[in-house]
């Protein structure tokens, strides 16, 4: 099997993400990004799995699923908070937590 | 056996659980003083059993006494070791003594701190506790964790009772220790590393220990003593490494000062002695110029500042700058005459230092100032206060029939020995002396009496009974210190064998048969 | 001791021409066995007036004070007798009372020596001490602090005491500082007034340099010969090397400049004349200042090994004898004028104590009688003070001999004695020194002589202003005689200055300390002695006339007259010593002191501050990287991962 496109494909997305996660100021679409960039390596890990035929790289992808259900989980739930207390779901507008 | 040492850290530290469990007077209440009884009782205790240990202490035996062995990491060689020796004893028996001293002249001083009043009493239970074990500590790992330890009371004291610029003394004070600390526990690391490739495994018990070191590498043992050697040059304070001292004398209460400097920073001394030459001797010899430049640098800077200061908690600070070097010069000047005189030093100045830090905070209480030239005239509203602070600065400047005078006499006698350079200027910090106790003396209790000090009360009973201890032992020792140097002297010698050097012979010896036949 | 015995004392060690005598002491049996007391009794006395408060002592202090030094005189008394009865070679007695210091091979002991030197010693402090403690009943009668005074003046006699008594060098710098502290607390006594406060002050920090001296060469006698006792260094001290016994004799004298107000230490005995009257008289001019001789004395067996510091010595002296003579020409403070007196006396005894075993014994004889008549003088012009409410300018005395009869009279003893009237304690003693010194030396003789003339001068004028000439009274003064209680003694040291000389009938004196110092044959003089007395007489004589000359026959101006030679000028200015110490010592040090402060505060703290601040600053440049945008997070976690990345490929790629 040729893992070249499933690599390319992963780090289209990947790069999607990340780009994603750096110019776009709603959190939404951050976390989005995040999920982008997660399944990104998890096609990764996939395809490594099959190049080696062993299942250490699907068992890591389950953990990145769990990882990142957990994530949406607790990060939503902040994003929600946020937004309630300041009617805003600009990332910007929340950097309250600095020098 | 009875583990008389362990008894005597832990009463004190049990003193300081209760007293700070005692129920906290509240404003409304009529006052009954019960923390502070309760601290003077534990303190009292514990001098009781200081006691029995000095009285215990064989002078002809063993070089360590009570001492108590347990492992405690076994990993690291490090042990609950406990023993002392004659310089180790002479400094419990100061702790012991001192203590009580300050808890009844601050009986009122922990009223408007930051915490309590039972917490003042309480850290300065746990202060004596701590003390008393880096005296007697006889692993370095032990050691190093007490001499650690006794940061957190001292800090706390400083800190939460004293003047308006305490927290910054408080900090500045503890920087500066954790500064030595942390290069004194890079020596104790190394010390690990040393001693785990010798044959019998890693240990940090000081009996194992020195033969190790004995034998070390000239440049490895170089650095582990520097490590050491500034740590306690910090703790001294030796110049040029002192001007924590003065901030914190003079925002701390006067309680806290003494226990700072004549306890706390006699760790600084004694750690020299014990463990810069204990452990490192050929280390030692080879630092003995550099330290003894520094040590005479310290006696005449800290004189010579000391004259130039309008604060007296200030200008006593600076006096112990200058009698901190006194001491260090003893020490390192390897003969037998400077380092009995610098562990009696040790002794004698910590009396001498509290008697003038107690006997100027009575006075500063009542006029609610430290400024030398606020006050003027006291002798003649205050007559006793001012002839206690006239003893006790006599004392300090080492007056002949006052303990501190064979003291440094016999320091500058082992200098002069050594080498009488150092000597000839170190001698000259006796008419500093004169200068910065008297010129004080003149400045704040002769003359007419100003406006301010007028009505000023005399010295009441508890304030005399907290001086009177130390001004009679100033004297008795003054005539008679035979006590003391006969419990120092063999554990001096033994010290002296470690480093491996020995008296200077007189080069014209005269016959002492003479004096023998008077004796008899 | 292994080959002598107790009987061959002294062994005369033969040394250049002279003796110097070996101290082998003999253990106290007998009345010397109380020993101890005699310090023990004023000390004892110090402490319970001092300790148990003024108040409660008010009652009996000053007849404790009296009784405690009358007890130790009447020991000094009896011992004194006893060694007289005793073999010339067993007059060195030995007590030992405990070990003093005892570190590792260093030791010192409390142990004292009663010798013939101490011996002569114990008699003039107790003796002249008892007579001013019970002048000082009376002096101080209306000061409210007079039990305070007592407790002082036992603590001065029981440190005195120790100082001449001890048998080492450590033992006497005990004394020599007990005497300072007490000479500081008696000066400061009346402490309210500044000008006592820091003449006080001035005197012990004075008296604190010249300890470098004591203290030094106590520590070198210790280096040298391995114990500090007088004893064992006696027997040995032949055998040290020159250099060493040169920088012990200059040391020592450093030491006795200071406490005998020599030049260049003696600018705190004029300033300590601010102490009550008895004070001076005690300390300032019999028995403290003197203690500089004592001890160039006590350590013959040094100074006659050292050539260089012997001459030393004669040098300081010289100049002290000068110096004060000329300082108490100007004074118009009665008081100053004799400290002045004592300064150049001193001078003469330190000058004779240079001269080695020639001197030693006439510099005691004139310690002596100077000890009775210028104690009789000082108490003679504190009891002038008395009468004329306490002024001391005697611009504002004259012809007070007939207010004050007895005080002119015994005055009229002292004064007679210490310009050396034939046949008066002084003319005896005064007079061998100068005979003496012009064996040293002509120029050394000729400034002695000189010495001799001006004290004649000043002396004279004292006399005269004082008790002859016109009334310059101040207003509502009303001069009368003091109470017996200050009489009595007066007329005891007058006695005492005139009869002294008996002393050195039969060479009594130089035979009596032939074995503490030594002997040695005469010089060979240029005259005969009776020529040399003639000389000296004249030179009084002709000291005398131009004082009669010059203030006798003249009105008194009763303020100083300002227009005067630049000669008068310096010895009112005490010959500018404290201008000069001003100048070169305070002045620069003051300004090093505050520059020292400064560099501690700027420089050393500073430093300290200094890296408290850059770390500060440090930290709040580089907060600002949080800037609390999350997106500039993940950025620089990208630059981080990045940068991770590249470091892999570039290691692994080469």
């Amino acid at each position: 099997m040729d893992p070249t496109p499933f690599i390319g494909l992963s780090a289209i997305l990947f790069t999607i993400g990340c780009i994603g996660v750096l110019v776009r100021r709603n959190a939404i679409v951050i976390f989005m990004c995040v999920e982008l960039m997660l399944n990104a390596s998890n096609l990764a890990l996939v395809t490594f799995a099959r190049v080696h035929g062993n299942l250490d790289g699907q068992v890591a992808a389950f953990f990145v699923m769990v990882v990142a259900a957990a994530e949406v989980v607790v990060g939503l739930a902040i994003i929600m908070t946020i937004f309630r207390t300041r009617r805003s779901a600009s990332v910007d507008d929340a950097s309250l937590l600095k020098y | 056996m009875f583990p008389w040492l362990t008894a005597a850290l832990l009463l004190p530290i049990l003193g300081a659980v209760v007293v700070a469990l005692l129920p906290s007077p509240s404003g409304d209440q009529p006052r009954t003083d019960l923390p502070q009884k309760v601290a003077l009782g534990f303190s009292l205790l514990t001098l009781l059993l200081v006691a029995v240990i000095g009285v215990g202490f064989d002078v002809g035996g063993e070089r360590y006494q009570f001492t108590e062995t347990y492992t405690w990491i076994e990993s690291f060689g490090a042990h609950y070791a406990l023993g002392v020796d004659g310089i180790g004893l002479t400094l419990v028996i100061l702790t012991a003594i001192l203590t009580p001293v300050v808890i009844l002249a601050s009986w009122r001083d922990g009223d408007n701190g930051r915490w309590g009043v039972n917490s003042f009493f309480a850290w300065m239970l746990a202060l004596e506790g701590l003390a008393i074990g880096v005296f007697a500590a006889m692993d370095v790992f032990l050691f190093y964790v007490l001499f650690e330890a006794t940061l957190i009371p001292i800090y706390f004291l400083i800190g939460g009772f004293g003047g308006a610029r305490r927290s910054y003394a408080a900090v500045k004070f503890l920087l500066f220790s954790l500064l030595g600390g942390l290069l004194m526990l890079a020596s104790v690391v190394g010390l690990y590393v040393v001693s785990a490739s010798s044959e019998g495994g890693p240990t940090y018990l000081l009996t194992e220990l020195a033969p190790i070191t004995a034998s070390i590498d000239t440049v490895t043992g170089r650095w582990l003593f520097l490590g050491f050697f500034i740590a306690f040059a910090i703790k001294a304070p030796m110049f040029p490494v002192h001007t924590w001292l003065p901030d914190v004398a003079q925002e701390s209460t006067p309680g806290t000062s003494v226990l700072l400097v004549s306890i706390l920073d006699k760790i600084g001394t004694f750690g020299m002695l014990r463990f810069c030459l204990g452990l490192f001797p050929e280390a030692s010899q080879w630092a003995t110029p550099v330290v003894l430049v520094l040590a005479v640098a310290s006696v005449l800077y800290g004189g010579l500042v000391a004259i130039g200061q309008k604060s007296i908690p200030r200008l006593i600070a600076y006096t112990s700058v200058s009698h901190f070097g006194f001491i260090v010069m003893g020490i390192f000047v390897l003969n037998s005459y400077g380092q009995i005189g610098s562990t009696l030093y040790m002794f004698n100045h910590g009396l001498s230092t509290a008697a003038l830090f107690l006997v100027t905070g009575f006075l500063i209480n009542r006029r609610g100032s430290q400024l030398i030239g606020d006050f003027g005239g006291v002798e003649k509203v205050a007559p006793v206060l001012a002839g206690t602070f006239l003893v006790a600065g006599l004392s300090s400047l080492s007056l002949p029939g006052l303990s501190p005078f064979i003291s440094e006499f016999l320091v500058l006698v082992g200098t002069f020995t050594h080498n009488w350079w150092y000597a000839v200027f170190a001698v000259l910090g006796i008419v500093l002396a004169a200068l910065y106790i008297l010129l004080t003396y003149q400045r704040t209790m002769t003359g007419p009496t100003v406006e301010a000090v007028r009505g000023m009360r005399d010295l009441n009973l508890r304030e005399v009974g907290a001086l009177a201890p130390l001004l009679l032992l100033i004297v008795v020792l003054g005539f008679f210190p035979k006590p003391l140097t006969a419990i120092i002297d063999p554990a001096v010698g033994h010290t002296l064998e470690q480093v491996g050097v020995s008296d200077p012979q007189p080069d014209v010896p005269a016959p002492t048969a003479a004096e023998e036949e008077i004796n008899q | 001791m292994t080959s002598s015995s107790a009987s061959l004392f002294p062994r005369l060690a033969e040394e250049g021409g002279h003796a110097v005598p070996v101290i082998h002491q003999v253990p106290a049996d007998g009345v010397f066995a109380l020993l101890w007391v005699i310090i023990a009794l004023p000390a004892l006395g110090a402490a319970i007036i001092l300790l148990g408060g003024g108040n409660r002592t008010k009652g009996f202090a000053h007849l404790l004070g009296c009784a405690t030094v009358l007890g130790s005189f009447a020991i000094s008394l009896v011992s004194f007798f006893a060694l007289l009865g005793r073999d010339e070679t067993d007059r060195s007695v030995g007590q030992f009372l405990w070990t003093w210091v005892d570190a590792g091979s260093f030791r010192a002991d409390m142990a004292l020596l009663y010798d013939p030197l101490s011996a002569l010693f114990l008699l003039l402090i107790t003796g002249v001490g008892s007579l001013i403690h019970l002048y000082s009943i009376g002096y101080m009668e209306h000061d409210e602090r007079r039990a305070r005074f007592f407790g002082y003046l036992n603590l001065f006699v029981a440190a005195m005491l120790m100082l001449v008594l001890s048998d080492n060098y450590l033992g006497v710098f005990l004394g020599w500082e007990g005497v300072g502290l007490a000479s500081y607390l008696l000066i400061g006594f009346w402490q309210h007034k500044p000008s006592a406060a820091v003449a006080a002050k001035k005197a012990f920090v004075v008296n604190r340099v010249g300890d470098i001296g004591m203290a030094l060469g106590t520590m070198l006698v210790f280096a040298t010969f391995g114990t500090v006792a007088f004893a064992p260094v006696s027997e040995v001290a032949g055998e040290a090397p020159t250099a060493t016994m040169t920088a012990l004799g200059l040391l020592f004298l450093l030491a006795a400049c200071g406490k005998s107000a020599q030049v260049p230490l003696q600018s705190w005995l004029l300033d300590a004349m601010e102490g009550p009257t008895p004070v001076s008289a005690l300390i300032h001019a019999a028995t403290m200042v003197t203690a500089g001789v004592y001890l160039v004395v006590r350590s013959n067996f040094i100074y006659d090994y050292t050539e260089v510091a012997q001459t030393a010595v004669v040098v300081v002296g010289t100049v002290t004898l000068l110096w004060g003579a000329i300082i108490g020409c100007a004074k118009d403070d009665i008081k100053k004028a004799l400290a002045g007196s004592t300064m150049s006396q001193i001078g003469y005894m330190m000058l004779a104590a240079g001269l080695g075993p020639y001197g030693y014994a006439f510099a005691i004889f004139h310690l002596l009688t100077h000890g009775f008549f210028k104690a009789n003088m000082f108490l003679g012009a504190g009891s002038v003070m008395h009468a004329m409410n306490d002024d001391v300018d005697m611009r504002h005395y004259g012809a007070l001999q007939k207010a004050v009869p007895v005080t002119f009279l015994t005055f009229a003893m002292g004064y007679l004695a210490i310009i050396g009237f034939p046949g008066f304690s002084g003319f005896w003693s005064k007079d061998k020194i100068i005979e003496a010194s012009f064996g040293e030396s002509t120029l050394v003789g000729l400034c002695a002589l000189v010495g001799a003339g001006i004290t004649a001068f000043y002396m004279t004028r004292v006399m005269l202003m004082t008790f002859f000439g016109q009334k310059r009274w101040e207003e509502g003064v009303h001069p009368h005689e003091s109470p017996k209680i200050m009489t009595v003694p007066l007329i005891v040291l007058a006695a005492l200055s005139v009869l002294g000389g008996l002393l050195l009938f039969g060479d009594f004196v130089t035979d009596w300390l032939t074995p503490a110092v030594g002997a040695v044959a005469h010089h060979e003089l240029a005259f005969a002695p009776w020529v040399f007395s003639l000389i000296v007489t004249v030179v009084v004589a002709v000291g005398v006339t131009i004082a009669w000359l010059t203030v006798g026959r003249n009105e008194v101006p009763r303020t100083a007259p300002q227009n005067v030679s630049f000669v008068t000028r310096a010895a009112r200015a005490d010959l500018y010593g404290d201008a000069l110490n001003e100048e070169l010592l305070m002045r620069p040090g003051d300004r090093f002191v505050t520059g020292l402060v400064g560099f501690d505060d700027k420089g050393v703290d500073g430093v300290v501050n200094g890296t408290g601040t850059a770390f500060a600053g440090m930290s709040g440049t580089f907060r600002k990287l949080q800037t609390g945008y999350v997106r500039s997070y993940a950025l620089s976690v990208l630059s981080g991962a990045v940068l991770v990345v590249v470091a892999l490929l570039a290691v692994n790629l080469t």
